[in-house]
């Protein structure tokens, strides 16, 4: 143990002991994730349900793309795994601290908020993580879905993911802070995820939903997830069915990367004074 | 200021427009163990989380360790321990995670097993804190408190709820800890008992404001500080009285009670009457001292009599 009461060497200086304390409470959020079953039913293998389901259901290609259509649900789903890992989780997850009496457990401690919330997305960001892989793999070995077969196309899948689960814990952090109680967390998380779901051509081609549902799907992370994820998992004959008729990559960078910074701000906002389980 | 610990004069709050604290002046010294009475309502929850730095406070002064609570500094968080009411909290993790999960967040914690050992809990440090009992989570909760080694610690009615033997369980393991540390503790309660057996000092809070203020045996005494003999046998009574400020009531099937300041001597005086008389026990003998319970109540109802006093 360093004694930390000297006066901090800038900012780099100060920000050692946040992520410090940021990475024992990713451990700690872990093992605790990791031994709730409920949580683990909740988020991780309810998405791993839905792509046996569909993949299973759904026979064919998608229209006039020689494609077959469970790949295309394959990428629609991993995507919705990393929204459920990590916004759904942690709106739900950080409510049940709030609850449960963890936070102010927490806020009679030196942790900072910014430590908390930093295990928090830690967490989420791990558990998406291994959600991803897991998904992509039972795509892979049960589907039929290949991998990318370029260092471009994995760059691809690198950078969407983890704008992706980024994105959407910043935004399940922020969003927390709107809701107090496990009771009110679920559903206030549950109705968006579905709806985006249905609007961002995760279970649907996304060019076969009308225009105004597709113009509100792309102000959200999800359809942009899948889009990505597409990109580097499809083969390039997809493209063309694509609502742009392209990949898009530029715009899918610039939407995610908007909403982390979005949500890193909102973040800062929410929990700037107090940690959160005071009033 | 002379080992004052905790220093707060008129502190107030109000919820919405109703006031919660009005004008609470209190004074914990360094290393006491310093209770806080007072009937559901009265102001103790409000006054702990202003002090342990969670509420902000409408107004009045106050110091906690040298330091305003609402501007605290970078370190004072590390010297105050608080063991909240509500518990719950890392089910899923075992005790020894837990605790070692916290110590980490201080910089010169106690040793995580000898802090274990203390509290009762080295046995079950692998077991996960959802799976203990009620007494064994509360001591958890206690183990958190104090890991980071705090100069002042709050315990919010830390044996409530809980089964008489896992209560002394509890006590036990607090006198452990405030002897081997020195540690400040302000205790909230409901329990006299609790009361009794671990506080040197305390407050009895009533709508919003310290009525009383001293140690336990001064509380007891709450109003009146009368010792009360009781025994069966009006004869008894010597016919010159009693001395001191007495009072003897006779109750059914000849019992006496007396209320008297000065207890050996109305003792002295029942007995030689006994002794004139032959007898040589006196029957069914009960001396005792004001309870604290007896005290608090006095005490809280003192404000209503002295209105009644004003009034008449």
């Amino acid at each position: 143990m360093t004694s930390t009461s000297a006066p901090a060497r800038g900012p780099v200086a100060a920000l050692r002991p946040v992520l410090r304390a940021g990475r024992s409470r990713t451990g700690v959020e872990l093992k605790g994730y990791v031994r709730n079953r409920q949580a683990l039913l909740f988020t991780s293998a309810l998405p791993l349900l839905l792509l046996v389901v569909f993949a299973t259901l759904f026979t064919g290609d998608a229209a006039g793309t020689g494609v077959p259509l469970r790949h295309v649900l394959v990428c629609g789903i991993i995507a919705s795994g990393m929204m459920a890992t990590t916004f759904l989780s942690l709106v739900v997850g950080i409510a049940s601290d709030r609850e449960d009496g963890t936070l102010k457990r927490l806020a009679a401690t030196p942790l900072t908020p910014a430590g908390y919330v930093l295990g928090k997305a830690g967490q989420a960001v791990v558990v998406g993580l291994a959600e991803t892989v897991l998904l992509l793999a039972v795509g892979r070995f049960g589907y039929g879905v290949a991998l990318p077969d370029t260092a471009y196309r994995w760059w691809t899948l690198a950078w969407v993911t983890a704008l992706g689960l980024v994105s959407c814990a910043l935004a399940g952090i922020a969003f927390s802070r709107l809701t107090s109680t496990v009771k009110a967390a679920l559903p206030a998380t549950q109705i968006p995820y579905l709806v985006l779901q249905l609007i961002s051509g995760v279970f649907f081609v996304f060019t076969s939903l009308p225009g105004s549902l597709r113009l509100a799907a792309s102000c959200f992370p999800l359809k942009w997830i899948a889009q990505g994820l597409r990109s580097a998992l499809l083969p390039g004959s997809f493209r063309a069915a694509e609502a742009a008729g392209g990949w898009e990559h530029g715009r899918t960078a610039l939407v995610l990367g908007a909403w982390c910074v979005g949500g890193f701000l909102l973040c800062l906002l929410a929990f700037r004074r107090r940690p959160p389980g005071l009033r | 200021m002379d080992g004052a610990v905790i220093e707060c004069t008129g502190l107030r709050k109000a919820y919405r427009g109703s006031p919660a604290l009005r004008g609470l002046d209190l004074r914990v010294a360094h290393g006491e163990v310093f209770a806080l009475l007072g009937p559901n309502g009265a102001g103790k929850t409000t006054a702990v989380e202003i002090m342990g730095g969670f509420l902000a406070r409408d107004g009045g002064e106050l110091s906690v360790l040298g330091r305003d609570p609402e501007r605290p500094g970078p370190h004072w968080r590390r010297r105050v321990g608080v063991v909240p009411q509500q518990a719950g909290a890392f089910a899923e993790l075992t005790v020894r995670e837990a605790v070692a999960h916290v110590a980490g967040l201080y910089p010169r914690p106690a040793p995580v097993d000898g802090l274990l050992a203390t509290v009762g809990l080295a046995e079950v440090a692998g077991r996960r804190i959802g799976r203990l009992s009620g007494g064994q989570r509360r001591r958890v909760d206690i183990a958190l408190g104090v890991v980071g080694r705090p100069e002042l610690l709050f315990l919010d009615e830390p044996t409530t709820g809980l089964d008489v033997v896992a209560r002394r369980e509890v006590w036990a393991t607090v006198r452990t800890l405030t002897r081997e540390s020195g540690t400040t503790v302000v205790l909230t309660s409901h329990s006299m008992a609790e009361v009794e057996e671990l506080a040197d000092r305390g407050a009895v809070i009533a709508e919003g404001r310290a009525i009383a203020l001293g140690s336990i045996a001064e509380l007891a005494a709450g109003r009146s500080s009368r010792c009360e003999i009781r025994f069966t046998g009006h004869r008894l009574l010597p016919p010159s009285g009693l001395p001191g400020d007495t009072e003897a009531e006779l109750l059914a099937d000849d019992r006496v009670r007396v209320r008297t300041t000065e207890p050996s001597g109305a003792l002295r005086a029942v007995l030689d009457r006994a002794g004139e008389l032959g007898i040589a026990e006196v029957p069914e003998l009960r001396v005792s001292r004001p309870t604290l319970e007896s005290g608090y109540l006095s005490l809280l109802a003192a404000p209503a009599r002295t209105e009644e006093e004003a009034r008449s």
